[in-house]
């Protein structure tokens, strides 16, 4: 016998299930005066730089349904590229920019709105840029793990087109489900489950 | 196992077979609610390395104490009193600290306080069923509460959910962002549910199931159950694998 490894297994995930919402976003959900706010409801202030921007969509599923029950969460960079986290080594970002929001999507139609800022460009591994994206991860009942996925921007269709992600898409023909829809001033970023539509989700 | 560098490397790959699929018909509702392409593996970028901090300063005195954060003056809530504590570990079985958790439940007879749900048992007027805490420098946790009852839930006819609190855990990557459920110690109810059964190996079960600890009891007060959390563990930097020149 060879030596151990001695590694611990990570625990394993379950379901967010129906009542998500209690933990994550009790005010939301009618629980008051426990927390004084939920947490990620906000991710911009005043002095935050950058361009604002809306982000909406929906999560859809198998028979075109969108959830009413998901809990869905970004996480991006600040308008130069920078993460808000002691593990970004490259310099310090905008103390007015979170990086991360969170939301239960409308009480009626589940459709999730984040305000927030165009996240910069961020380099991958070896160095080359990747196209500004916001990372997703989604969670519902039904989820038995959560779903990793990102989002990117139309009008970055250059950048887009040499994106260390993007490009490894083996069927380029699922590319567009990583790309946002501009909606008047607004993004629209709807997210499929499953279907031809299914949008293309990370083992990350 | 420790190592003397911090590591700030991509996070090891997650084994999926420890995991459940996504696609788990006997929970009927993963049915149209789970991928059925094949997911696009990447080793982690910045964009996953990276993740959310959130300061201690965020949280209130009574935010780990679900048997008075709702109650009204000089009330409690009914039910079986017990503190949980545990550790946030990495793969690698280092602390992981300052990472926020937080955790919901039914009320002692197994109903949530949420307007979707129907159970017959009533609301506890004196429990919300929702706490967060902050991991110290050595990823330890703790809060106090009430234990959940056990309940009834639409999929089978007759399926009932064990006992059981529910966790969403940050790392100090987005990678690692995890939810998950714990169940008590003996509850036979677990070996039922097929939420629980989407885990295929029994032994990723078993990590789920707080044993009762004695050692942690209050004596006239409160029973306890541990119950340690494992993220995903960073891969050494010992030697970037970079190109030359770049």
């Amino acid at each position: 016998m060879p030596q151990s490894l001695d590694y611990l297994k990570e625990t394993a995930s379950q379901t967010a299930g129906p009542y998500v919402h209690i933990g994550c976003t009790p005010n939301f959900s009618g629980i008051t005066g426990v927390f004084p706010e939920d947490l990620g409801t906000s991710m911009v202030n005043k002095e935050t730089e950058g361009e604002r921007i809306t982000v909406k969509g929906s999560v859809i599923d198998g028979k075109g349904m969108a959830l009413k029950d998901a809990l869905i969460e970004i996480w991006q960079a600040d308008a130069k590229g920078l993460y808000n986290s002691p593990f970004e080594m490259r310099g310090t970002a905008d103390p007015n920019f979170t990086g991360w929001g969170r939301t239960a999507g409308e009480m009626d139609t589940g459709e999730f709105v984040f305000e927030t800022i165009k996240p910069g460009v961020v380099p991958f591994k070896d160095g080359r840029p990747m196209a500004p994206h916001i990372t997703f991860w989604i969670v519902a009942r039904g989820i038995n793990l959560g779903l990793h996925t990102r989002m990117y921007f139309p009008e970055e269709e250059a950048a887009n087109k040499v994106d260390p992600i993007l490009t490894r898409i083996e069927h380029q023909s699922r590319v567009p489900t990583l790309i946002a829809a501009k909606d008047g001033s607004d993004y629209r970023f709807d997210i499929h489950l499953q279907g031809d539509l299914e949008t293309v989700f990370f083992d990350i | 196992m420790t190592n003397e560098k911090r590591e700030n490397g991509a996070f090891m790959q997650r084994d999926r077979n420890w995991h459940p699929p996504a696609y788990t018909p006997t929970y009927k509702t993963s049915v149209l609610r789970s991928p059925q392409k094949a997911l696009l593996s990447l080793d982690n970028t910045i964009s996953e390395m990276t993740g959310p901090v959130f300061g201690h300063n965020i949280i209130g005195d009574l935010d780990n104490d679900l048997i008075l954060n709702f109650a009204k003056e000089g009330e409690m809530p009914i039910g079986e009193r017990i503190v949980v504590h545990g550790r946030v570990l990495d793969e690698r079985g280092l602390p992981v600290p300052n990472v926020l958790l937080e955790f919901w439940q039914a009320n002692a007879g197994g109903r949530y306080r949420h307007k979707k749900e129907s159970y017959l048992a009533p609301l506890d007027p004196n429990f919300g069923g929702c706490g967060r805490t902050i991991t110290d420098e050595q990823g330890g946790y703790y809060f106090r509460t009430i234990k959940p009852g056990p309940y009834p839930w639409p999929n089978g006819v007759n399926d009932w959910r064990p006992a059981h609190i529910h966790f969403s855990v940050f790392g100090q990557g987005f990678a690692q962002r995890l939810i998950t459920q714990m169940y008590f110690e003996g509850d036979p109810l677990i070996a039922k549910c097929p939420i629980v059964q989407t885990i295929p190996d029994q032994k990723a079960i078993d990590q789920l199931v707080a044993p009762l600890d004695m050692g942690n009891t209050l004596p006239m007060d409160s029973l306890a159950y541990k119950f340690d959390i494992v993220l995903r563990g960073r891969r050494s930097t010992m030697f970037e694998n970079r190109k030359e020149g770049n």
